[in-house]
């Protein structure tokens, strides 16, 4: 049911502002739902105080048959800084969204009061919900959209984390995976091993996905694409890390691994890369670690 | 006409492919390698492609024909200075290059060859395309 | 999709791939292309352009800068009015060759690609239509 005619909103939220306003705070304070652990009574006024003069505001530049639209704006605004502010004192959504709806108590008592038509009073009281319900569920939609944010800037850091690539040894390079790779992620981390190779000057790399829970038949290709260009290049790679699940799979899936030198761990592979670069760790006296006796 | 300059060093032949070729320079390289390998009895072809921005099936033909070819001429061919994305490119095109030996720079595809010379006879993942 | 730049460049002799390249080349760097897929598109071009010279008897390449919404493309037409292709399907299979080259021309070039296609009349010509987007 939309609200027809003029509403006299506005002109009520101007003459009762005040009285709206301390009606309000006393129901904050009085109800269990305010966490007076989180937030103090100064700034609980402070919030309430704003929020209802750019309510009033709002709805006094024409923006009452639009919730959603422009003419709340900076209503929107408000809530916004005021969630992120709340989210950090440790609000939960569903708690700054209620911090919204409880104004329509005190909205609904005024209003009973200087309406005395049933009708208009309920049109009047109607258009109230209409609006703090769209204001409410926007706080609720700006933390989703927040937290997506947060999270898709951990997965980037994640997988700038998860991508480096090690020098081992002298011409012998490392690369950890970590982590579900899919195409996208492993031509990224492809290309750069591979001008890693270049630029160091190492002849050999070892993939190890001992980090990498599953391998697909898509994955498996794309490891023996990479390793198919790095031979092209003149450099070989072993791959190490296999755990017992994966060599299943990769034997269901008819991978071909003929061709490239696999190793159960990272250690081994390093041991075949130096016996393969003409390398050997010899024993000698073992220096004594700094801070310790004798050092 | 332009040709693609063959450097002699010691037993090798050195060739730096640095322009984009169009397919007689191609062919005449070739022609050209076989030439002087005969000519001089080498023992090595080593070929920089490092400045080779694009190998496409056909410049990758040429590569396996002349470690081929050279091979029958008791020569080893090592291609060395392959780009990442032209790399990259062969393996998804399908170009398995099989036949061709290579090495990251000339200072290894050298060594490759050296080692190739110490020990005649023996070849490791001979196979022409 | 929309195109927002068009060339058409000759293709009867073998100089003319490396023409082809260049040009795809340098709209690859204009859509702001990797390294990798420039590479791609420029291989994925030479491989088609050699095909329509040397079994389509001739023809013409088409560059195109195309977009579609926000993202940006390059796509490539090649097109002969050769002896066409009998059976596509075979044509496509890795290592099927008609004139002693590798056959990677054509599944190749589509391996290289976001998009392939290709259509062919015997008797009347051939056209293959690639496009990579950024």
């Amino acid at each position: 049911m939309k609200p027809s005619g003029t509403s006299r909103l506005p002109d009520i939220l101007r003459a009762h502002e005040r009285e709206i306003l301390d009606e309000w705070i006393a129901l904050q304070l009085d109800s269990l739902s305010t966490r007076r652990d989180l937030i103090s009574e100064s700034e609980l006024l402070r919030q309430s105080r704003d929020f209802l003069s750019a309510f009033a505001e709002a709805a006094a530049t024409g923006g009452l048959d639009r919730p959603s639209g422009p003419g709340w704006a900076t209503v929107r605004e408000l809530l916004d800084r005021l969630s992120e502010a709340r989210a950090l004192q440790g609000f939960s959504p569903a708690e700054t969204a209620t911090f919204v709806f409880s104004l329509k108590q005190p909205l609904f008592t005024t209003l009973r009061r200087t309406i005395p038509d049933a009708a208009a009073l309920a049109e009047e009281a109607w258009r109230v919900t209409l609006v703090l319900d769209a204001l409410g569920l926007h706080t609720t939609e700006t933390y989703q959209r927040r937290r997506d944010e947060i999270i898709a800037r951990q997965q980037q850091e994640m997988l700038e984390l998860s991508t480096p690539v090690v020098t081992l040894w002298d011409g012998i390079l490392a690369l950890p995976l970590i982590g579900t790779l899919d195409s996208a992620r492993t031509q990224v981390v492809m290309e750069s091993l591979l001008q890693r190779i270049v630029a160091t000057g190492s002849r050999i790399a070892i993939l190890d996905i001992t980090g990498v829970p599953m391998v697909d038949t898509l994955v498996a290709q794309h490891l023996l694409k990479t390793v198919a260009a790095a031979r092209l290049m003149g450099a070989d790679c072993i791959i190490s890390g296999i755990r017992p699940q994966i060599a299943q799979t990769i034997v269901h899936l008819g991978v071909d691994l003929n061709s490239v030198t696999t190793k159960a761990t990272l250690a081994d592979a390093f041991r075949v890369a130096l016996q393969r670069s003409g390398l050997a760790v010899t024993r000698g006296a073992a220096a004594p670690a700094p801070g310790s006796a004798g050092a | 006409m332009e040709r693609i300059p063959i450097l002699k060093m010691g037993a090798c032949l050195l060739v730096s492919i640095q322009v984009d070729m169009h397919d007689r320079l191609a062919l005449q390289l070739q022609d050209d390698l076989t030439t002087r390998i005969a000519d001089t009895g080498a023992r090595g072809v080593l070929i920089d492609i490092s400045s080779l921005e694009v190998v496409d099936s056909f410049i990758g033909r040429m590569l396996a024909n002349i470690a081929a070819m050279s091979r029958v001429l008791d020569a080893e061919t090592v291609v060395v200075g392959m780009q990442p994305a032209v790399a990259i490119t062969l393996v998804e095109l399908g170009l398995p290059l099989t036949g061709v030996r290579t090495a990251l720079d000339v200072e290894g595809g050298m060594e490759l060859l050296s080692a190739s010379f110490a020990a005649p006879g023996l070849e490791d993942g001979g196979g022409l395309l | 999709m929309a195109a927002v730049f068009s060339e058409s460049l000759p293709l009867t002799a073998s100089e003319h791939i490396l023409t082809v390249r260049r040009m795809v080349r340098q709209r690859a760097i204009e859509i702001g292309f990797s390294l990798v897929d420039q590479t791609k598109v420029v291989t994925a071009a030479s491989e088609l352009a050699r095909n329509t010279i040397q079994h389509g008897g001739g023809g013409h390449a088409v560059v195109e800068i195309v977009t579609q919404g926000p993202r940006r493309g390059l796509r490539l037409a090649f097109e002969d009015r050769g002896p066409g292709i009998a059976d596509i399907e075979l044509a496509m299979r890795d290592g099927y060759s008609t004139a002693g080259g590798l056959g990677l021309g054509l599944s190749g070039a589509k391996r290289l690609s976001n998009e392939f296609s290709i259509s062919s009349t015997p008797g009347a010509g051939t056209r293959v239509v690639i496009t990579r987007w950024k």
